[in-house]
Protein backbone atom coordinates (compact mmCIF):
# COMPACT_ATOMS: atom_id res chain seq x y z
CA UNK A 1 0.00 0.00 0.00
CA UNK A 2 0.75 3.43 -0.79
CA UNK A 3 0.77 6.02 1.80
CA UNK A 4 0.19 10.06 0.00
CA UNK A 5 1.23 12.61 2.44
CA UNK A 6 -1.49 16.02 2.18
CA UNK A 7 -1.83 19.08 4.01
CA UNK A 8 -5.46 19.97 4.30
CA UNK A 9 -6.60 23.26 2.97
CA UNK A 10 -10.11 23.23 4.05
CA UNK A 11 -9.49 25.10 6.85
CA UNK A 12 -6.28 27.39 8.67
CA UNK A 13 -5.81 24.39 10.86
CA UNK A 14 -3.82 22.65 7.95
CA UNK A 15 -4.17 19.00 9.39
CA UNK A 16 -1.74 16.81 7.99
CA UNK A 17 -3.52 13.95 6.25
CA UNK A 18 -2.12 10.35 5.53
CA UNK A 19 -4.11 8.46 2.67
CA UNK A 20 -3.27 4.45 2.01
CA UNK A 21 -3.69 4.08 -1.44
CA UNK A 22 -3.69 0.04 -3.10
CA UNK A 23 -3.11 1.51 -7.17
CA UNK A 24 -6.21 3.68 -7.59
CA UNK A 25 -7.92 2.62 -4.50
CA UNK A 26 -8.45 4.53 -1.35
CA UNK A 27 -7.47 1.87 1.39
CA UNK A 28 -7.63 4.74 4.90
CA UNK A 29 -7.73 8.31 5.45
CA UNK A 30 -6.25 9.21 8.70
CA UNK A 31 -4.96 12.61 10.40
CA UNK A 32 -7.78 14.72 9.79
CA UNK A 33 -10.11 16.25 12.34
CA UNK A 34 -13.04 16.88 10.79
CA UNK A 35 -15.16 15.48 7.69
CA UNK A 36 -13.59 18.27 5.48
CA UNK A 37 -10.53 17.00 5.74
CA UNK A 38 -11.82 13.47 5.01
CA UNK A 39 -13.79 14.38 1.90
CA UNK A 40 -10.76 16.52 0.77
CA UNK A 41 -8.28 13.93 0.79
CA UNK A 42 -10.38 11.97 -1.40
CA UNK A 43 -10.99 13.87 -3.67
CA UNK A 44 -7.54 15.33 -3.67
CA UNK A 45 -5.57 11.81 -4.66
CA UNK A 46 -8.59 11.33 -7.57
CA UNK A 47 -9.65 14.57 -8.52
CA UNK A 48 -7.94 17.76 -7.15
CA UNK A 49 -9.87 20.70 -8.34
CA UNK A 50 -9.74 24.29 -7.61
CA UNK A 51 -11.40 27.73 -7.78
CA UNK A 52 -9.17 30.29 -10.01
CA UNK A 53 -8.82 33.63 -9.32
CA UNK A 54 -7.93 36.46 -11.74
CA UNK A 55 -8.50 39.57 -13.05
CA UNK A 56 -9.75 40.61 -16.21
CA UNK A 57 -9.49 44.32 -18.02
CA UNK A 58 -12.46 47.04 -17.53
CA UNK A 59 -12.71 49.44 -19.96
CA UNK A 60 -15.12 53.01 -19.46
CA UNK A 61 -15.25 52.53 -15.55
CA UNK A 62 -16.04 56.17 -14.00
CA UNK A 63 -13.90 55.01 -10.55
CA UNK A 64 -11.15 55.02 -13.10
CA UNK A 65 -10.80 51.20 -12.56
CA UNK A 66 -8.26 49.46 -14.78
CA UNK A 67 -9.20 45.79 -13.92
CA UNK A 68 -11.72 44.07 -12.54
CA UNK A 69 -11.35 40.70 -10.48
CA UNK A 70 -12.58 37.36 -11.13
CA UNK A 71 -13.13 33.79 -10.23
CA UNK A 72 -14.42 30.32 -11.64
CA UNK A 73 -18.28 30.20 -10.18
CA UNK A 74 -17.26 26.64 -8.74
CA UNK A 75 -14.25 24.39 -8.53
CA UNK A 76 -12.34 23.43 -11.65
CA UNK A 77 -9.88 20.71 -12.22
CA UNK A 78 -6.31 21.30 -10.75
CA UNK A 79 -4.69 20.45 -14.25
CA UNK A 80 -7.00 23.61 -16.08
CA UNK A 81 -5.61 26.08 -13.76
CA UNK A 82 -3.72 28.03 -16.71
CA UNK A 83 -6.40 26.97 -19.45
CA UNK A 84 -8.66 29.04 -17.50
CA UNK A 85 -6.44 32.42 -16.93
CA UNK A 86 -4.94 32.36 -20.51
CA UNK A 87 -8.79 31.93 -21.17
CA UNK A 88 -9.37 34.74 -20.28
CA UNK A 89 -5.93 36.63 -20.98
CA UNK A 90 -7.82 38.72 -23.48
CA UNK A 91 -11.08 39.21 -22.36
CA UNK A 92 -12.29 43.10 -21.87
CA UNK A 93 -15.52 44.21 -20.40
CA UNK A 94 -17.54 46.82 -20.31
CA UNK A 95 -18.22 48.92 -16.85
CA UNK A 96 -20.16 49.05 -14.87
CA UNK A 97 -19.81 45.29 -13.88
CA UNK A 98 -21.56 44.13 -10.92
CA UNK A 99 -20.62 41.08 -8.39
CA UNK A 100 -21.60 37.66 -10.17
CA UNK A 101 -21.88 38.55 -13.68
CA UNK A 102 -20.55 36.37 -16.53
CA UNK A 103 -17.36 37.63 -17.63
CA UNK A 104 -16.61 34.41 -20.00
CA UNK A 105 -18.87 31.73 -20.16
CA UNK A 106 -17.71 27.92 -19.81
CA UNK A 107 -14.14 28.98 -18.84
CA UNK A 108 -11.49 26.69 -21.17
CA UNK A 109 -14.59 24.30 -21.78
CA UNK A 110 -14.94 23.36 -18.14
CA UNK A 111 -18.33 24.26 -17.92
CA UNK A 112 -17.64 26.67 -14.92
CA UNK A 113 -18.23 30.07 -15.40
CA UNK A 114 -15.95 32.73 -14.42
CA UNK A 115 -17.43 35.94 -12.84
CA UNK A 116 -16.96 39.22 -11.57
CA UNK A 117 -16.08 39.57 -7.64
CA UNK A 118 -16.06 43.20 -7.66
CA UNK A 119 -18.70 46.22 -8.27
CA UNK A 120 -16.98 48.60 -10.92
CA UNK A 121 -19.11 51.63 -11.69
CA UNK B 1 -17.73 69.27 12.70
CA UNK B 2 -19.13 67.28 15.50
CA UNK B 3 -19.30 63.06 15.31
CA UNK B 4 -20.21 60.77 17.84
CA UNK B 5 -17.57 57.83 16.60
CA UNK B 6 -15.18 58.57 14.32
CA UNK B 7 -13.39 55.63 12.31
CA UNK B 8 -10.60 55.97 11.38
CA UNK B 9 -9.81 53.69 8.28
CA UNK B 10 -12.56 52.22 5.62
CA UNK B 11 -10.92 48.93 5.77
CA UNK B 12 -12.35 45.18 7.18
CA UNK B 13 -11.58 46.45 10.76
CA UNK B 14 -13.34 49.80 10.51
CA UNK B 15 -16.17 48.75 8.09
CA UNK B 16 -17.18 46.15 10.66
CA UNK B 17 -16.93 48.28 14.08
CA UNK B 18 -18.69 50.96 12.60
CA UNK B 19 -21.55 48.62 11.31
CA UNK B 20 -21.68 47.17 14.94
CA UNK B 21 -21.56 50.39 16.74
CA UNK B 22 -24.75 51.80 14.75
CA UNK B 23 -26.15 48.00 15.73
CA UNK B 24 -25.21 49.23 19.31
CA UNK B 25 -27.09 51.90 18.97
CA UNK B 26 -25.10 55.21 17.76
CA UNK B 27 -26.39 56.91 14.65
CA UNK B 28 -23.79 59.85 14.23
CA UNK B 29 -21.01 57.68 12.87
CA UNK B 30 -18.19 58.63 10.24
CA UNK B 31 -15.68 56.87 8.55
CA UNK B 32 -12.74 58.27 7.04
CA UNK B 33 -10.83 56.13 4.30
CA UNK B 34 -7.67 57.78 2.33
CA UNK B 35 -8.48 55.56 -0.14
CA UNK B 36 -10.70 56.23 -3.35
CA UNK B 37 -13.15 53.00 -1.99
CA UNK B 38 -14.02 51.50 0.82
CA UNK B 39 -13.04 47.79 1.50
CA UNK B 40 -8.89 48.55 2.15
CA UNK B 41 -6.42 46.20 1.24
CA UNK B 42 -9.09 43.33 0.38
CA UNK B 43 -9.60 45.03 -2.77
CA UNK B 44 -6.31 44.01 -4.09
CA UNK B 45 -7.01 40.19 -2.43
CA UNK B 46 -8.45 39.22 -5.47
CA UNK B 47 -7.47 35.34 -4.08
CA UNK B 48 -10.25 33.27 -1.97
CA UNK B 49 -10.57 31.99 1.32
CA UNK B 50 -12.25 34.97 2.76
CA UNK B 51 -15.27 34.46 5.24
CA UNK B 52 -15.31 30.85 5.77
CA UNK B 53 -15.75 31.96 9.14
CA UNK B 54 -18.21 34.90 8.92
CA UNK B 55 -19.85 33.91 6.11
CA UNK B 56 -19.55 29.86 6.04
CA UNK B 57 -18.71 30.26 2.37
CA UNK B 58 -15.48 31.15 0.86
CA UNK B 59 -15.46 34.72 -0.60
CA UNK B 60 -12.69 36.56 -2.39
CA UNK B 61 -11.25 40.10 -0.74
CA UNK B 62 -13.32 42.30 -2.97
CA UNK B 63 -16.41 40.16 -2.21
CA UNK B 64 -15.90 39.95 1.82
CA UNK B 65 -15.64 43.78 1.63
CA UNK B 66 -18.81 44.11 -0.69
CA UNK B 67 -20.79 42.77 2.03
CA UNK B 68 -19.63 44.99 4.67
CA UNK B 69 -19.59 48.12 2.56
CA UNK B 70 -23.57 46.86 1.64
CA UNK B 71 -24.11 46.67 5.86
CA UNK B 72 -22.40 50.62 6.27
CA UNK B 73 -24.33 51.55 3.16
CA UNK B 74 -27.93 50.10 4.61
CA UNK B 75 -27.44 51.58 7.69
CA UNK B 76 -26.80 54.41 5.99
CA UNK B 77 -23.68 55.55 7.59
CA UNK B 78 -21.88 58.54 6.58
CA UNK B 79 -18.28 58.41 5.26
CA UNK B 80 -15.52 60.53 3.53
CA UNK B 81 -13.23 58.89 0.79
CA UNK B 82 -9.62 60.32 -0.45
CA UNK B 83 -9.75 61.52 3.03
CA UNK B 84 -6.44 61.79 4.89
CA UNK B 85 -6.04 62.24 8.97
CA UNK B 86 -3.35 64.05 9.99
CA UNK B 87 -3.57 64.32 13.93
CA UNK B 88 -5.46 62.55 16.76
CA UNK B 89 -5.92 65.02 19.66
CA UNK B 90 -6.12 63.31 22.86
CA UNK B 91 -9.53 64.85 23.81
CA UNK B 92 -10.99 63.51 20.28
CA UNK B 93 -10.55 66.18 17.59
CA UNK B 94 -9.77 64.22 14.76
CA UNK B 95 -7.79 66.63 12.00
CA UNK B 96 -8.20 65.45 8.66
CA UNK B 97 -8.22 66.28 4.88
CA UNK B 98 -9.15 66.08 1.81
CA UNK B 99 -9.86 67.71 -1.66
CA UNK B 100 -13.28 69.29 -1.43
CA UNK B 101 -12.86 70.50 2.55
CA UNK B 102 -9.57 71.02 3.18
CA UNK B 103 -8.71 70.57 6.58
CA UNK B 104 -11.60 69.59 8.78
CA UNK B 105 -11.22 69.31 12.83
CA UNK B 106 -13.65 67.08 13.60
CA UNK B 107 -14.80 66.37 17.21
CA UNK B 108 -15.66 63.12 18.03
CA UNK B 109 -17.21 61.20 21.56
CA UNK B 110 -14.96 58.06 20.41
CA UNK B 111 -12.19 57.38 18.17
CA UNK B 112 -11.80 53.92 16.56
CA UNK B 113 -8.43 53.17 15.40
CA UNK B 114 -8.62 50.98 12.06
CA UNK B 115 -5.91 52.03 10.09
CA UNK B 116 -4.33 49.04 9.11
CA UNK B 117 -0.97 48.06 8.77
CA UNK B 118 2.25 48.36 6.04
CA UNK B 119 4.34 46.31 5.04
CA UNK B 120 8.25 45.73 6.57
CA UNK B 121 10.04 47.32 3.88
CA UNK B 122 13.74 46.68 2.47
CA UNK B 123 15.35 49.20 4.44
CA UNK B 124 14.06 47.76 7.44
CA UNK B 125 15.56 44.38 6.60
CA UNK B 126 19.58 45.06 6.07
CA UNK B 127 19.47 43.79 2.04
CA UNK B 128 23.20 43.93 1.28
CA UNK B 129 23.73 44.99 -2.72
CA UNK B 130 22.70 48.23 -5.25
CA UNK B 131 19.24 49.77 -4.95
CA UNK B 132 18.06 48.78 -8.43
CA UNK B 133 14.30 49.32 -9.69
CA UNK B 134 12.53 45.85 -9.32
CA UNK B 135 12.61 45.32 -5.62
CA UNK B 136 8.69 45.42 -5.10
CA UNK B 137 7.33 44.10 -1.23
CA UNK B 138 4.63 41.69 -2.22
CA UNK B 139 1.57 43.75 -1.21
CA UNK B 140 3.02 46.85 -3.76
CA UNK B 141 3.17 43.72 -6.57
CA UNK B 142 -0.46 42.76 -5.76
CA UNK B 143 -1.43 46.05 -6.49
CA UNK B 144 0.15 46.70 -8.96
CA UNK B 145 -1.17 42.96 -11.34
CA UNK B 146 -4.59 43.01 -9.91
CA UNK B 147 -5.44 46.69 -9.44
CA UNK B 148 -3.70 48.70 -11.88
CA UNK B 149 -3.09 45.95 -14.74
CA UNK B 150 0.20 46.01 -14.68
CA UNK B 151 3.30 43.05 -14.36
CA UNK B 152 6.46 44.51 -12.38
CA UNK B 153 8.49 42.00 -13.59
CA UNK B 154 8.87 38.30 -15.83
CA UNK B 155 11.72 36.34 -13.42
CA UNK B 156 11.15 36.35 -9.36
CA UNK B 157 12.47 35.73 -6.22
CA UNK B 158 10.56 36.00 -3.59
CA UNK B 159 12.35 36.53 0.37
CA UNK B 160 9.61 35.84 2.87
CA UNK B 161 6.94 33.44 2.92
CA UNK B 162 4.13 35.44 4.52
CA UNK B 163 0.73 34.92 3.01
CA UNK B 164 1.10 38.02 0.86
CA UNK B 165 4.38 36.04 -0.54
CA UNK B 166 2.98 32.58 -1.23
CA UNK B 167 -0.38 34.24 -3.33
CA UNK B 168 2.00 36.30 -4.92
CA UNK B 169 4.33 33.11 -5.71
CA UNK B 170 0.90 31.95 -7.29
CA UNK B 171 -0.27 35.06 -8.70
CA UNK B 172 3.14 35.98 -10.51
CA UNK B 173 2.97 32.44 -12.43
CA UNK B 174 -0.58 32.40 -13.66
CA UNK B 175 0.15 35.70 -15.44
CA UNK B 176 3.22 34.28 -17.19
CA UNK B 177 6.22 35.11 -14.27
CA UNK B 178 8.64 32.24 -13.60
CA UNK B 179 8.48 32.85 -9.93
CA UNK B 180 11.81 30.57 -9.15
CA UNK B 181 12.29 30.22 -5.53
CA UNK B 182 10.07 31.49 -2.32
CA UNK B 183 13.42 31.98 0.96
CA UNK B 184 12.38 32.24 4.24
CA UNK B 185 14.76 33.29 6.57
CA UNK B 186 13.39 31.24 9.43
CA UNK B 187 13.02 27.57 10.10
CA UNK B 188 9.42 27.49 9.46
CA UNK B 189 6.69 29.49 6.88
CA UNK B 190 5.10 32.66 7.86
CA UNK B 191 2.01 32.09 6.31
CA UNK B 192 -0.72 29.47 6.28
CA UNK B 193 -0.67 25.75 5.34
CA UNK B 194 -3.45 26.35 2.24
CA UNK B 195 -1.14 28.72 1.27
CA UNK B 196 1.85 26.42 0.84
CA UNK B 197 -0.07 23.89 -0.51
CA UNK B 198 -2.26 25.84 -3.01
CA UNK B 199 0.26 28.49 -4.13
CA UNK B 200 4.25 26.65 -4.09
CA UNK B 201 3.09 22.95 -4.19
CA UNK B 202 0.85 23.14 -7.00
CA UNK B 203 3.05 25.04 -9.21
CA UNK B 204 6.33 23.55 -8.06
CA UNK B 205 7.96 26.57 -6.45
CA UNK B 206 10.24 25.61 -3.99
CA UNK B 207 10.16 27.05 -1.04
CA UNK B 208 13.93 27.24 0.67
CA UNK B 209 13.46 27.70 4.88
CA UNK B 210 16.21 28.83 6.53
CA UNK B 211 17.57 30.78 3.58
CA UNK B 212 17.91 34.71 2.32
CA UNK B 213 19.34 36.94 0.60
CA UNK B 214 23.17 38.10 0.73
CA UNK B 215 23.37 40.12 -2.26
CA UNK B 216 21.57 42.34 -5.16
CA UNK B 217 23.14 42.49 -7.89
CA UNK B 218 21.96 44.77 -11.01
CA UNK B 219 22.54 48.57 -11.27
CA UNK B 220 19.34 50.28 -13.06
CA UNK B 221 17.32 47.50 -12.63
CA UNK B 222 17.89 43.77 -10.42
CA UNK B 223 19.84 41.35 -12.52
CA UNK B 224 19.58 38.53 -9.77
CA UNK B 225 19.96 37.72 -6.42
CA UNK B 226 22.18 35.29 -4.22
CA UNK B 227 20.65 33.64 -1.47
CA UNK B 228 22.56 31.26 1.21
CA UNK B 229 21.37 29.28 4.22
CA UNK B 230 21.47 30.48 7.38
CA UNK B 231 22.75 28.84 11.04
CA UNK B 232 20.40 29.00 14.11
CA UNK B 233 21.84 32.31 14.75
CA UNK B 234 20.20 33.33 11.28
CA UNK B 235 23.23 34.08 10.21
CA UNK B 236 24.53 33.15 6.33
CA UNK B 237 26.56 30.10 6.10
CA UNK B 238 29.99 30.68 4.10
CA UNK B 239 29.87 28.54 1.06
CA UNK B 240 26.66 28.02 0.23
CA UNK B 241 25.81 30.93 -1.71
CA UNK B 242 24.00 30.31 -4.98
CA UNK B 243 22.91 33.14 -7.54
CA UNK B 244 19.94 33.20 -9.29
CA UNK B 245 19.67 35.79 -12.39
CA UNK B 246 16.40 37.59 -11.90
CA UNK B 247 14.24 41.00 -12.58
CA UNK B 248 12.60 41.26 -9.70
CA UNK B 249 12.56 40.92 -6.19
CA UNK B 250 9.42 40.71 -3.53
CA UNK B 251 9.70 40.92 -0.25
CA UNK B 252 7.25 39.56 2.43
CA UNK B 253 8.91 40.12 6.04
CA UNK B 254 6.13 40.36 7.94
CA UNK B 255 4.04 43.07 8.83
CA UNK B 256 3.73 46.04 11.41
CA UNK B 257 0.38 48.28 12.73
CA UNK B 258 0.54 51.19 11.22
CA UNK B 259 0.03 53.57 14.19
CA UNK B 260 1.70 57.03 13.35
CA UNK B 261 -1.10 58.99 14.20
CA UNK B 262 -1.87 56.44 17.84
CA UNK B 263 1.76 57.27 19.15
CA UNK B 264 1.38 61.29 18.48
CA UNK B 265 -1.23 61.04 20.23
CA UNK B 266 0.08 59.32 23.07
CA UNK B 267 -1.54 55.85 22.62
CA UNK B 268 0.29 53.64 25.36
CA UNK B 269 2.15 51.35 22.73
CA UNK B 270 2.71 47.29 23.29
CA UNK B 271 6.44 46.69 21.97
CA UNK B 272 5.32 42.86 20.81
CA UNK B 273 2.69 43.79 18.79
CA UNK B 274 3.37 47.41 17.88
CA UNK B 275 0.09 48.09 18.42
CA UNK B 276 -1.79 49.96 21.14
CA UNK B 277 -2.52 48.19 24.40
CA UNK B 278 -6.01 47.51 24.83
CA UNK B 279 -7.97 46.36 27.57
CA UNK B 280 -11.14 44.02 27.44
CA UNK B 281 -13.51 46.91 25.58
CA UNK B 282 -10.56 47.24 22.77
CA UNK B 283 -9.79 50.55 24.97
CA UNK B 284 -6.34 52.28 24.87
CA UNK B 285 -5.07 53.69 27.40
CA UNK B 286 -6.44 57.10 25.97
CA UNK B 287 -9.97 57.15 27.58
CA UNK B 288 -12.64 57.08 24.50
CA UNK B 289 -10.06 55.85 21.96
CA UNK B 290 -10.32 51.97 20.39
CA UNK B 291 -8.37 50.09 18.27
CA UNK B 292 -9.42 47.30 16.21
CA UNK B 293 -8.00 45.07 13.32
CA UNK B 294 -4.29 44.87 11.86
CA UNK B 295 -3.31 48.29 13.15
CA UNK B 296 -3.85 46.93 16.86
CA UNK B 297 -2.22 43.00 15.59
CA UNK B 298 -1.69 41.13 12.65
CA UNK B 299 -4.44 38.85 12.03
CA UNK B 300 -3.93 35.88 9.73
CA UNK B 301 -7.80 35.51 9.29
CA UNK B 302 -10.04 38.90 7.95
CA UNK B 303 -12.95 36.96 9.89
CA UNK B 304 -11.08 37.65 12.95
CA UNK B 305 -10.92 41.33 12.29
CA UNK B 306 -13.98 41.88 11.56
CA UNK B 307 -15.27 40.21 14.72
CA UNK B 308 -12.96 41.77 17.32
CA UNK B 309 -13.65 45.03 15.27
CA UNK B 310 -17.25 44.31 15.67
CA UNK B 311 -16.49 44.04 20.13
CA UNK B 312 -14.52 47.57 19.27
CA UNK B 313 -17.65 49.03 17.85
CA UNK B 314 -20.01 47.79 20.11
CA UNK B 315 -17.99 49.30 23.26
CA UNK B 316 -17.33 52.71 21.43
CA UNK B 317 -20.85 52.86 21.29
CA UNK B 318 -21.46 51.89 24.87
CA UNK B 319 -19.02 54.65 25.94
CA UNK B 320 -21.00 57.31 24.19
CA UNK B 321 -23.94 56.02 25.14
CA UNK B 322 -23.05 56.16 28.74
CA UNK B 323 -22.26 59.72 28.43
CA UNK B 324 -18.34 59.29 27.72
CA UNK B 325 -17.43 58.54 30.93
CA UNK B 326 -13.92 57.67 32.62
CA UNK B 327 -15.36 55.04 34.86
CA UNK B 328 -12.97 53.84 37.46
CA UNK B 329 -11.48 49.83 36.06
CA UNK B 330 -10.00 47.08 37.66
CA UNK B 331 -7.79 45.97 35.19
CA UNK B 332 -6.41 42.62 35.27
CA UNK B 333 -3.63 42.09 33.70
CA UNK B 334 -3.28 38.87 31.55
CA UNK B 335 -0.42 36.82 31.83
CA UNK B 336 1.11 34.86 29.68
CA UNK B 337 3.58 31.36 30.10
CA UNK B 338 5.28 28.76 27.76
CA UNK B 339 5.66 30.59 24.71
CA UNK B 340 2.69 32.92 23.59
CA UNK B 341 4.16 36.26 22.89
CA UNK B 342 1.18 38.70 23.45
CA UNK B 343 -2.03 38.63 24.41
CA UNK B 344 -5.31 40.83 22.96
CA UNK B 345 -7.03 42.70 24.76
CA UNK B 346 -3.81 42.70 27.57
CA UNK B 347 -6.16 43.17 30.29
CA UNK B 348 -10.16 42.63 31.67
CA UNK B 349 -12.04 43.98 34.32
CA UNK B 350 -15.07 41.17 34.29
CA UNK B 351 -17.62 44.25 34.45
CA UNK B 352 -17.27 45.43 31.29
CA UNK B 353 -17.53 41.71 29.76
CA UNK B 354 -20.53 40.06 31.01
CA UNK B 355 -20.75 37.29 28.18
CA UNK B 356 -17.46 37.32 28.10
CA UNK B 357 -14.00 37.24 25.84
CA UNK B 358 -12.07 36.16 23.51
CA UNK B 359 -8.04 36.35 24.52
CA UNK B 360 -6.47 36.19 20.73
CA UNK B 361 -2.68 35.38 20.82
CA UNK B 362 0.67 34.25 18.68
CA UNK B 363 3.18 31.64 19.86
CA UNK B 364 6.84 32.72 18.98
CA UNK B 365 7.86 29.08 17.51
CA UNK B 366 6.51 26.11 15.87
CA UNK B 367 5.48 23.90 18.91
CA UNK B 368 3.91 20.19 18.77
CA UNK B 369 1.76 19.11 21.13
CA UNK B 370 1.17 20.99 23.34
CA UNK B 371 -2.08 22.47 25.49
CA UNK B 372 -3.60 25.79 25.77
CA UNK B 373 -4.62 26.57 29.93
CA UNK B 374 -6.41 29.41 31.59
CA UNK B 375 -5.67 29.52 34.88
CA UNK B 376 -7.80 32.34 36.83
CA UNK B 377 -6.34 33.16 40.27
CA UNK B 378 -4.19 29.73 40.04
CA UNK B 379 -7.35 27.49 39.38
CA UNK B 380 -7.18 26.01 36.04
CA UNK B 381 -10.71 26.82 34.09
CA UNK B 382 -9.97 25.14 30.31
CA UNK B 383 -7.29 23.10 28.72
CA UNK B 384 -7.30 22.41 25.20
CA UNK B 385 -4.66 20.46 23.40
CA UNK B 386 -2.85 21.90 20.21
CA UNK B 387 -1.01 18.87 18.08
CA UNK B 388 0.36 22.04 16.42
CA UNK B 389 0.99 25.65 17.16
CA UNK B 390 3.12 28.10 14.49
CA UNK B 391 4.02 31.64 14.77
CA UNK B 392 1.99 31.86 11.37
CA UNK B 393 -1.59 31.46 13.10
CA UNK B 394 -3.21 32.92 15.70
CA UNK B 395 -4.33 31.07 18.74
CA UNK B 396 -7.08 32.18 21.04
CA UNK B 397 -8.47 31.18 24.51
CA UNK B 398 -12.17 32.53 25.40
CA UNK B 399 -13.43 33.08 28.89
CA UNK B 400 -17.24 32.68 29.01
CA UNK B 401 -19.44 35.12 30.94
CA UNK B 402 -20.20 31.89 33.05
CA UNK B 403 -16.41 31.29 34.07
CA UNK B 404 -16.12 35.04 34.71
CA UNK B 405 -19.02 35.30 36.85
CA UNK B 406 -18.44 31.81 38.98
CA UNK B 407 -14.65 33.46 39.69
CA UNK B 408 -15.69 37.09 41.26
CA UNK B 409 -13.32 39.05 42.37
CA UNK B 410 -9.90 37.21 40.38
CA UNK B 411 -6.76 39.35 41.01
CA UNK B 412 -4.66 36.98 37.85
CA UNK B 413 -5.48 35.53 35.07
CA UNK B 414 -2.74 33.43 33.36
CA UNK B 415 -2.70 31.91 29.55
CA UNK B 416 -0.14 28.78 29.61
CA UNK B 417 1.02 27.33 26.96
CA UNK B 418 2.60 23.70 28.42
CA UNK B 419 3.63 20.28 27.25
CA UNK B 420 1.19 17.48 26.73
Amino acid sequence: MEIRTLTCIGCPMGCQIEVGMDGEVICSVSGNSCMKGDIYARKEVTNPTRIVTTTVRVEGSVSGAQTVSCKTRSDVPKGKIFDCVRDVAAVSVHAPVHIGDVVKANIAGTGVDMIATKDVP
Amino acid sequence: MNYDIVVIGGGPAGLAAAVAAFDAGVRDILILERDDELGGILNQCIHNGFGLHTFKEELTGPEYAARFIQKVKDRGITYMLNTMVLELTKDRHVIAMNRENGVMDIEAKAVILAMGCRERARGALNIPGFRPAGIYSAGTAQRLVNMEGFMPGREVVILGSGDIGLIMARRMTLEGAKVKLVAELMPYSGGLKRNIVQCLDDFNIPLLLSHTVVDVRGKERVEGVTIAQVDERLKPIAGTEKYYPCDTLLLSCGLIPENELSRDMGVLMNPVTNGPVVNESFETSVSGVFAAGNALHVHDLVDYVSEEAGFAGVHAAGFVLDGCKDEHRSEIRVELSGGARYAVPSSIDPKFVPNGVTIRFRVGQVMKDRKVCVYLDGEKVSERKRRIMAPGEMEQVVLTGAVLAAHKGIGSILIAVEEE
